[in-house]
Formats: C-alpha cells, structure tokens, sequence
C-alpha cells in the first residue's frame, strides 16, 4: 500500500472516532477543552505507534491463541509508561484527564489497531499506520474539544473569543459531548460523500 | 518467519516472556519516573501554599488535626518568616458537601488570624457554575462576595440567604455554602489547636517557675 | 444510610454512560434493541462485580503489600480478561441456558472501559469491599438503565423520519445528549 495513503487515512476517510466510531469513552470524556483532547490524543498516540512498532516486530514469535492477551499486556505496559511519565512532568494534565489515562488500555482503537493492521503488516506500514490513526484519533478529540470549548466558555485553548457569559454551558458539560459528536459526525459523512 | 504453532508450552512460554519483560520495563521506568513524581507532587503543594499566604520564608513541619465535626483529619503547614516568628498558617481542608460530593481546599490564615488566601485543589462542581468558586471569592473588586482579609470571628463568613454576609455564587448557593464549610472548619480547627497549644505552653512556663 | 447515598449516586446523579462516559462503546453499538440491551446489562452486572471483588483483593494483598502499585493496569486488565474467558468456561458447563442469554455479549466486555474504570473507581474512592460491591451493583444498573432507556429511544427513532445528513450516529448521538441532560436533573441529589 502507498504510505502516503496509508498515513492520511486516519485524518477524514478512516477517522477513528468519526467514521469507525471507536475509542469513543475518552473522546466524549475528556473533550471539555481544545488542550484535554490533544493532551489526551498525543498520550493514546503514542501507545498505539509503540504498541504497534512491538506487535509488528514479534508478531511471528506468538502463537496465535495468546495472541489477545499479549497484545493487551504489552498495551497495558505503554499505557502505564505514559502514566507514569506524565504524573512526573505534567501533572496537572494528568490531573484533568484523570481515569481516562490508564483506560487507554480497553480503548478499542489500540486493541482494534494491533489485531486488524499491526499483527499482519511489516513493520514500516504499522508505525506508519499507527502514527496517521494517532493523529487522526488527536485531530478529532482536539476538535471535538475545541468546538466545545468555543461554544460552552468562549475560548479556544484558553484563549478568550469572546466573554465566558454569553457561553452555551451546555456545550461543556455531559449533554454538549453527545450533541457536538453527533454533528460533527454529520458533517464527516457529507463530507466523505462529497 | 512461520507463525508459531499454539502448542501448551508455546503459549505459557510466550505469555510468561512478555509478563516478564513487561513488568522489568515498568520497574525500571517506575524507578525512573518515582522522584519525580514525588517532586512534582510536593511542588504543587508548596505552590498552593506560597499562594494562600503572605511571603514567608520558610515552611515549618507540618501537622495533622482531626476536625470536631469531620472523619478525616485536616493538614496544617506553619510558614515562618526570616526571624522564625509565624506568618501564617495554610490549611488543607475540605466538605463532603458539594453539590457534587468532595471539595478540597487550601486555606490561609494569617498570624492575626484573618483568611489570608485560598486555592481550590479538588473538586467536581458545575463547570461554569459552582466551578466559579476558584476566583468568586476573592474578588478584591467586589467586597460583598469577596472573604480574603476577614476574620471568622468578627465578620459571618455564611451566604446571605442564611444570614451571612457572604453573596453566593449565581445559581449555586450549595457549592458556596460548602465552600464557606470548609474554610470554616478549616479556621475552627486551625484555632482550637492553637488554644490548646497555648494552653499547655502557659502550664510549661507555669511549672518552671515562669521563665521565658 | 451510606450504601443507599452510593447507590443513587451511581446510578443517576453520576450515571456511568451519561455522566462518566464510561461504556460508551457497548451503549452505542449494542442498543439498536431492547433485548439485546437487556442481556448486556447482565452480562456486564455479572462480569462488573465478581471483577470489582477479585481486583479489589489483589490490590490489597498483592499491589499494596509489595509496594507495586504501578502495576495496578496491567494487572487489573489481565484479572479482567481471564476472568471474562473464565466466567465463558463455567458457565457454557454450569448454566448453558444463561450462557445462551449472556454468550455472545461476554467476549465484547473486555474491551468494555465501565469495568476497568469501575474497578479503578473504587480503589481510587478507597472504599472497602462491601462498600466496592455496592458500588459495583449500583454501577452495573445505572449502565443497564441508560442502555434500556437508549434502546428504547432508538427504537422509535428508526420509525421517525430523521433528517438525511443526520440519519444513523449523529441522531443517536444527539438523542444520547438529550438523555444525559435529562439525568443532569439528579445532580445534587446526594
């Protein structure tokens, strides 16, 4: 497969949250702001390319039956990588994300990704396949966030647009991750098709 | 390379490799990673600290109290200025009665005993609503909702629906309540200490023959 | 007094799917129907507190004994696997009319997060294990309501005449929001 194509699949076509619909806790949870759902759309990147670096490269050395639970336990190691890193060095990050860090482990995307592309691909196409889904899967969150964040407080990444008093507090809240998801999800549809 | 076969041994010796090699990165990526988490957590601290009080110059040990009214206790950080004589005291301290459960504070007192600051550290309230409470409070511009500088004592620190002299946060009149809870506890708590100290101090100097 | 304060905490003031957005992708994908939805809900009630119950003990006699805490993840999700193969095993043998029922749902919950999360969840809240398990159940039904309630919305949703841009994902989702501002009217309940 062309890499190129190979890597942008994940921003619109293949979008892991707007048209495969996976990874959707972290996504609805976490986007209460443009800088949340990048913070948390870099962390679950960087799992899903060394998950898929490590899986592509022994994938020949697991027989095939343990092949799950290999795979969630190298995971679980990334993701507590991450976790650890980040309560070191940005812990207020770690603060606002919360639960949500250690959950990348059951995020489907990561599982989904290692078992349905780096478990039968070479090693060039899965980090490269792992590094589009990463950015794809941080592009959404990050504008999913955005629009949230512009809408319920009138800011986009604490930058004021506009005074927090006119804001839709809806928009931050439970209901505005539902409501703005599903519009956005609209709107990737009628682009695709177009 | 072939694909290996699902044989018993295969599978255990496979599982056991990656359990092994996994868990030998995590240890040492957890040594790695321990101080700096410790320190980041300390830092954190002493910025919510160095933010509810005066200047000062150094912190002095810290204490535990468990609150007349509460099950857990509250944590005491005495600062001292250069000629060790006190500033200030920050307190940590906190309501189960949000609306939406836990509140966790930090609270200033200073040495004459008015509020001196405070920071919120933890709390799950209303974005936009009971969330307001981090800069509510001490705003210096507007003095009916503003508590920095005033003494429990001799101001009401409660919400003026119950009689205080507090202005609510708009539309959430329980989170301000519980957050005037805490600092009130907080200040209860800090004070009985204090009595009490003094007291026994008084009944030290009492015994040996009221040196100073 | 306390169990009954957890209890209606989990289930509509911090409603796990509608408030936590824990189990999203079991409350998206498998609510197109009622009965499906019920079976889930059974599934996951079952699998959510024998996991809370086992995760709790191994937090408490292994990760804190020997100071591994940050093993806690990995752990956790492994209890969680083999429970879920486990759990397959017996009950094809002990009860094939339940395994029936449940079956097919079993294999999808591993990668359900209400669980993990769940189990974190009451670490995190240092409750003990009676309070865990109260707070298992309750979490374990607050999950079933909003999966019976959405299923309910979706199947008349199909008889509607949706506009054609949001047809699918984006009405359900839609319908997703409005529900869960339906549930913010519990908040401050406890």
């Amino acid at each position: 497969m062309n890499q190129w194509t190979n890597f942008t699949k994940g921003f619109i076509k293949e979008n892991p949250v707007f048209v495969l619909l996976l990874g959707m806790c972290p996504t609805l949870g976490v986007t209460s702001s443009a800088i949340n759902g990048l913070g948390m759309g870099l962390a679950t990147t960087f799992v899903l390319v060394m998950s898929n670096l490590v899986i592509s490269l022994i994938k020949s050395q697991i027989p095939s039956k343990v092949r799950i639970p290999s795979f969630i336990v190298i995971i679980a190691a990334f993701v507590t990588v991450v976790e650890l890193t980040m309560q070191a060095y940005l812990p207020s990050l770690f603060k606002s994300l919360g639960l949500f860090i250690p959950l990348i482990v059951v995020n489907c995307l990561v599982l989904g990704r290692a078992e349905a592309f780096a478990s039968k691909n070479n090693l060039l196409s899965s980090l490269v396949d792992g590094v589009g889904m990463g950015l794809g899967f941080s592009f959404a969150l990050t504008l999913l966030g955005a629009a949230r964040e512009f809408f319920g407080a009138g800011k986009i990444f604490d930058i004021v647009v506009y005074p927090e008093d006119y804001g839709m507090l809806l928009f931050v809240l439970a209901p505005g991750a539902f409501i703005v998801l599903g519009y956005l999800i609209a709107l990737i549809n009628r682009m695709n098709k177009a | 390379m072939a694909q290996k076969e699902s044989s018993f041994l295969n599978m255990v010796v496979t599982l056991t490799i990656v359990a092994l090699v996994a868990a030998t990165v995590l240890g040492f990526v957890h040594d790695l990673t321990k101080a700096d988490i410790e320190l980041a957590k300390k830092v954190a601290q002493e910025k919510a600290i160095k933010s509810v009080l005066p200047p000062f110059d150094s912190l002095g040990e810290s204490w535990k109290t468990l609150p007349a009214d509460g099950a857990d206790s509250l944590e005491f950080f005495p600062a001292f200025d250069a000629e060790q004589k006190l500033v200030g005291v920050a307190v940590k301290t906190y309501t189960k009665n949000g609306f939406s459960g836990l509140i966790t504070l930090m609270a200033g007192i200073s040495a004459d005993g008015n509020i001196s600051g405070y920071e919120v550290l933890e709390h799950k309230e209303t974005p936009g609503l009971g969330s307001k409470m981090d800069v509510w409070f001490k705003d210096e511009s507007k003095p009916s909702q503003n508590i920095i500088g005033k003494n429990p004592v001799t101001s009401n620190l409660e919400v003026t629906k119950d009689g205080g002299e507090v202005d609510a946060i708009t539309a959430s009149t329980i989170t301000s309540r519980a957050f005037l809870e805490a600092i009130k506890r907080a200040y209860n708590t800090y004070k009985e200490a204090a009595d009490q100290q003094e007291a026994t101090a008084k009944a030290d100097s009492n015994k040996k023959g009221g040196q100073s | 007094m306390e169990y009954i304060v957890i209890i209606i905490a989990a289930i509509f003031v911090n409603n796990i799917v509608l408030n936590q957005f824990l189990g999203i992708c079991p409350f998206l994908g498998v609510s197109k129907k009622i009965s499906t939805a019920v079976g889930m809900t059974g599934a996951v009630t079952f699998v959510m507190v024998i996991a809370t119950i086992v995760t709790y003990l191994i937090q408490l006699y292994i990760l804190n004994a020997y100071g591994l805490q940050f093993l806690q993840t990995i752990f956790f999700i492994l209890v969680i696997a083999s429970l879920v193969q486990l759990v397959e095993i017996i009950l094809k043998k002990v009860s094939p009319a339940l395994y029936q029922a449940l079956g097919v749902f079993l294999p999808l919950i591993t990668t359900n997060c209400a669980i993990l999360g769940v189990a974190i969840l009451t670490i995190q809240k240092e409750f003990n294990l009676m309070e865990g398990v109260v707070y298992a159940i309750a979490n374990a039904i607050g999950f079933g309501l909003a999966l019976v309630l959405f299923a309910g919305l979706r199947e008349h949703l199909d008889l509607v005449n949706v506009p054609k841009g949001l047809k699918g994902t984006p009405i359900a989702l839609i319908v997703a929001g409005i529900l869960a501002m339906a549930f913010m009217g519990f908040s401050g309940l406890v």
